[in-house]
Formats: C-alpha cells, sequence, structure tokens
C-alpha cells in the first residue's frame, strides 16, 4: 500500500504539488490523473525519492522509500520509458537491472518474455526501440524485482490499441494477486476502464477522487447548474449546508442533485435564476475540476478522503 | 511488435496483509507458489557495495561509447608502442620499459582515461539513467562510492595492461637488436600507476562537478592543456606567481611523476593541489548530488 500524506513540493513561489494525500491500496488500480503540468510526475518521482518533498512524505507499507533495503524488490518503477542508455540492448539494461537487485539472469528472459520482447529485439539497442518498445521494456523492468507495488507514469504512452489492452490484462493480473498499482495518465479513457479508484489532480492539487461511478455521479447524476439572484447568499447556503460546490462565473456548479440546492434555496429564501441537471460526463467533470481556472475557483470543497466526494448531498 | 499472451501468469506481487512475512521470498523463480510471499518482503538486505561496484564496472564497458573508449585506449597504446619499437630500432635508440610506459601514460592514456572518469558520472546524466540508478539505490552516496571504486579499479586496470604491453614491446625491441635496459624500478611503476590513477579521478571530479559531458571534458582539457601553459606565463612574469604555482597547479606537482621519478614528489604540495583539483571538486558535487533533483 503506497500513502502520500500531505506532499507539498514548491519551486520558489510555484507550488507543483500542494497538500497531496491519497492511498493506493493493495490489490487496487489507483489511476492518477491531470493534464500535463498537473503535478503527477512531480509526486511520483517525490514517492521513489528522486525528488525531495518541501514538506509531507510517502510510505510503502509504513517506511520511506529511501528506507527501503534494495527497493527494487518492494517497488518497481517506471517514469521515463525513453531514460536509459540508448547504446545498450534492451536486454543489458534489463541485466543491469537484475545485477544490481541480485536476481538470477534468468529473470531477464522471463521478463522479457513476459512482455513480448523477442530474443532479437532484446539484443538491438534502445536508440532503435520504438516508443511502444520502450514502453514494453520499461514495464519489465519495473517488474524485474516482483516488487509488490508498481508506480507508472503514462504507461500506456506510445503503445497501441493492442499493446493497451494488454498492458490492461497485465496490471489487472498483478492487482488481483494483491499486487498495488498506481499509475498516471492525462487521458482519461485509459485510465477509467483500469482503475479501480481515481485520483484526480489539477495544478497540483487533489481535485476529486472515487471509483468510477462515484466520478460520475458527482458530474452527472448529482451535478447541479444553479444561478441565483444573490450569488453569495447561495454560496453561504451551500457551505452552511456541507455540499459541495464549484464558482463558475455567475454560475455554481454544485455537486448535489437540483432537488437539494432548491430545497436549500427554498430555505434560505434565495431567489434562484437557473437550477439544472448537469449533464455533463465524466470527461467534463475531468475537464473542468482540472482546467487551469480550477486554481482561482474560490471554492472546491473537494478533499482528498477515499471514499467518493458528494459531501453531504445525497445522504 | 508482438504482443505477450502470458502475461498475468507470470506475475507474482506479494498481497498486502498485516501479517509480517509468513514465507520468506526464496527466490525469483515464476512458480504459483511463490506469489503468496506476504506483506512486506523478506528480501531485506541493502544491496552490497561489492554488488554496486560490479555494476558500475559493467556499465562502463557495455555501451558503444564505453567499449570504443577502451579498444582505443588499449589499441592506442599498442600502436604508440609498436612505433616506439620501430623508431628505436631504426636509430638505435636505448630504450627501458618506462619509456614505453611514459608514451603510452601521455598518449592515449593521459588523454583518454580522464574522459572515462568523465563519462563514469557524467553519461548517467546524459542519458538520464541516473533516473533508474537512484530508484534501485536511493541512498545516492553509495553510488557515488562505487563509481569512485570503478574509477580506481580501472586506471589500475590499464595501467597493469600497460605495463603488460610495455614488457611485450621490449621483447620486440629486444628480438630486434634494439639497445634494452631490462630494469624496472618499483618508484617507476608505483608513479606510473598514480599518474593514471589521477588521470582518472580529476576526470570524475570534473564530471561531478559540471554533470555534462562535452563541457567536462573540454573543461578537463582545458584545466591538462592550457592551464599550465597560464601558470608557466605567469610564473615567468611574477615572482609571486611563481612562488605560489607548486601550490595551485596539479599538472606541474605531477611532472616528477610523469617522470617515474616519485621520490622527487613534493607531497605537500601534492596534497594540496589534490585537494583543489579533486577533493574540493568531488565534495561540492557529492552536496549538490544528494540534494539534487533527478528528473
Amino acid at each position: 500500500m503506497i500513502s502520500v500524506e500531505h506532499v507539498t513540493r514548491s519551486y520558489g513561489d510555484f507550488i507543483a504539488v500542494d497538500d497531496v494525500t491519497f492511498e493506493a491500496a493493495s490489490g487496487h488500480i489507483t489511476g492518477f490523473l491531470g493534464p500535463n503540468g498537473a503535478g503527477k510526475s512531480t509526486t511520483m518521482r517525490i514517492m521513489v525519492g528522486l525528488t525531495a518533498p518541501t514538506s509531507g512524505r510517502v510510505t510503502f507499507d509504513g517506511r520511506l522509500y529511501h528506507d527501503l533495503p534494495n527497493p527494487g524488490r518492494h517497488v518497481g518503477v517506471l517514469l521515463d520509458a525513453s531514460a536509459q542508455h540508448a547504446g545498450r540492448t534492451g536486454r543489458e539494461i534489463l541485466t543491469i537491472g537484475a545485477m544490481t537487485m541480485g536476481l538470477p539472469m534468468s529473470r531477464v528472459d522471463e521478463m522479457l518474455a513476459m512482455v513480448g520482447l523477442s530474443e532479437t529485439e532484446s539484443e538491438r539497442r534502445l536508440g532503435n526501440y520504438s516508443l511502444g518498445m520502450k514502453q514494453r521494456l520499461g514495464i519489465a523492468h519495473a517488474l524485474l524485482g516482483d516488487p509488490a507495488v508498481l508506480i507508472l507514469d503514462e504507461p500506456a504512452n506510445g503503445l497501441d490499441p493492442a499493446g493497451i489492452r494488454w498492458m490492461r490484462g497485465l496490471l489487472r493480473g498483478y492487482a488481483d494477486r494483491g499486487g498495488t498499482v498506481l499509475l498516471s495518465s492525462h487521458l482519461l479513457h485509459e485510465v477509467e476502464l483500469i482503475a479501480d479508484k481515481m485520483i484526480l489532480i489539477g495544478n497540483g492539487r487533489i481535485v476529486a477522487s472515487g471509483n468510477r461511478e462515484s466520478l460520475i455521479q458527482l458530474s452527472g447524476g448529482a451535478g447541479t447548474v444553479a444561478k441565483a439572484d444573490d450569488q453569495s447568499a447561495l454560496t453561504a447556503a451551500l457551505t452552511a449546508a456541507n455540499v459541495a460546490f464549484r464558482v463558475d462565473g455567475l454560475q455554481l456548479h454544485v455537486f448535489a442533485r437540483p432537488i437539494e440546492v432548491g430545497r436549500i434555496a427554498v430555505e434560505q429564501q434565495i431567489v434562484m435564476t437557473e437550477l439544472r441537471a448537469q449533464q455533463d460526463g465524466l470527461e467534463d467533470l475531468f475537464l473542468t475540476l482540472t482546467a487551469e481556472s480550477q486554481r482561482d475557483a474560490p471554492d472546491t470543497t473537494l478533499d482528498t478522503a477515499h471514499e467518493p466526494q458528494i459531501a453531504g448531498a445525497l445522504s | 511488435m508482438n504482443t505477450a499472451m502470458n502475461t498475468g501468469d507470470l506475475l507474482q506481487p506479494t498481497p498486502h496483509t498485516n501479517q509480517r512475512t509468513i514465507v520468506p521470498h526464496v527466490s525469483t523463480a515464476l512458480t504459483p507458489s511463490m506469489s503468496l510471499t506476504a506483506g512486506p518482503r523478506a528480501v531485506d538486505s541493502s544491496i552490497p557495495m561489492s554488488r554496486l561496484i560490479k555494476v558500475e564496472v559493467r556499465k562502463t564497458m557495455n555501451t558503444r561509447a564505453g567499449k570504443w573508449l577502451l579498444a582505443t585506449i588499449a589499441g592506442g597504446a599498442a600502436i604508440v608502442m609498436a612505433i616506439m619499437v620501430i623508431v628505436g630500432i631504426v636509430n638505435d635508440e636505448v630504450f627501458g620499459i618506462t619509456d614505453f610506459t611514459q608514451v603510452a601514460s601521455f598518449l592515449p592514456m593521459g588523454l583518454l582515461l580522464p574522459v572515462l572518469g568523465v563519462l563514469s558520472v557524467t553519461g548517467e546524466w546524459g542519458q538520464r539513467t541516473n533516473i533508474a540508478t537512484f530508484t534501485l539505490e536511493p541512498r545516492r552516496s553509495r553510488i557515488v562510492a562505487a563509481k569512485l571504486v570503478t574509477g580506481v579499479i580501472l586506471a589500475l586496470a590499464a595501467a597493469v595492461a600497460a605495463l603488460v604491453t610495455g614488457v611485450v614491446a621490449m621483447s620486440v625491441f629486444d628480438l630486434f637488436g634494439g639497445d634494452a635496459t631490462w630494469n624496472l624500478p618499483t618508484q617507476a611503476v608505483v608513479s606510473f600507476a598514480l599518474l593514471q590513477l589521477i588521470g582518472v579521478l580529476t576526470g570524475f571530479a570534473f564530471g561531478m562537478l559540471i554533470l555534462n559531458t562535452p563541457a567536462a571534458i573540454v573543461s578537463y582539457f582545458a584545466y591538462s592543456f592550457l592551464l599550465p601553459t597560464v601558470f608557466l606565463a605567469g610564473a615567468s612574469l611574477w615572482d609571486w606567481a611563481e612562488s605560489i604555482r607548486p601550490w595551485i597547479d596539479f599538472n606541474f606537482v605531477q611532472e616528477p611523476l610523469m617522470e617515474g621519478q616519485l621520490s622527487d614528489v613534493n607531497w605537500g604540495q601534492f596534497a594540496i593541489t589534490s585537494a583543489i583539483w579533486f577533493v574540493a571538486p568531488v565534495a561540492f558535487g557529492v552536496r549538490r548530488l544528494l540534494r539534487a533533483e533527478i528528473k
């Protein structure tokens, strides 16, 4: 299990990762979703000790990465499939990894076979690999040490549709055997099919988390577009009722059903000028929640606990 | 690109349980029994230093650049010595083994061993293999130590190889009627080896300081070829420059070594100049590396 606890990383005034907290449970595939530059890769680098957090920490079954003896046997990491020496053969790259971890060399052949790199392909230098082949080699490298945890940054990058399906099967099998998988992507459809739980990150902050169904509920099922004569009165009422919402210009996106918003408005005698169910799908939720403007939105009362974030709206 | 079919079966992740280590994680054999090793791994011994060194030695040789560099050093030394043999015979020169090794020491070893030292560090940055290196061993200072030991091993191996080649060249020289003096003073051997060691380690230091292959190599050559001239010019112009030169010019202090005169080395000056040109850059480099973000 991976526990990310209040991790923050700033570069001068720029906050790349802002108080990120979540858990990736064993036996589950956790998707880490966000647009480019949202802080996914930085968070992953912090996990494996390549980047020091400004504050907060990450533990693997209670231990810091730095404290794992021979960490390759515990945590398999693929951050960038191209970050290997272009002049080494695929086999040689795995051999170095296996040697470092103290594994028998037979493991190299097993992993090559598992990711579908042929004998001749394994003897070619990495510089001559396609991105898809690099990605497969990177997955083989991550799995070399038979780890309990996998951390994969954009693993589907460069894989063809068949390759993506193959990887889905591979990771699903791995998780079903009790492994912990955390994979990132900037593409929703890559993740929603495979992940048991999704963490949405935008501008360094977690903006929503939950499984697919709960996130859909969040967006379409339970979402409401509301506009009031007196917006501040409505936001105050929603806040008092512990209902999550987001301000979008004159509109409010409320994470509750229209009837609940209507009731709150009536109780407080607020004149509504617009009240309708939000019909957008998961993709829209993803886009709105992680949009650039998100950072400036005054109040997105979505936090990071593992339960779907629908506040008190559905109770 | 073929797609593997047998994917799932081979993967044996550890299920997370709160029980600690029921079955020790014995081997990596891909048997189903292995799949249910418990909780945190029983493979909890750190990576021994000897293994890190073994890996680092391999890494200097398993790239095309590395292979060519080593081949060029070996081939270059052999060619230079062969030329010496021919010239020596033709001109009726009197040669000892150190004459051969000294030439090899100047070219190609003096030129290329430092490049090997530079590459052992900067290669990881240029090719971004440092990501894999430091995720497999997050205690970064251990990697630096392993690389340093690797540099020492390679320098000494190169010195031994050059001496052996020197003996072979001498035998050929002798065989074809050259005037060979077969004595090999210990201090000549030691100073020769020391010189190779300094070459690799100074290259390593420039690599640690600059972390960029071309820039580090250019800087090393500037230090090695340009700077002595500057120091020489300074020393001939100003008395004060002449008096401080032995305390700041590492190349100057090494001159007795190049002559094979270990006993002539002023070890106090050697210590001070090596602190400037080796210890300081390595210390700075390590300090930075321990904090740096690896991207």
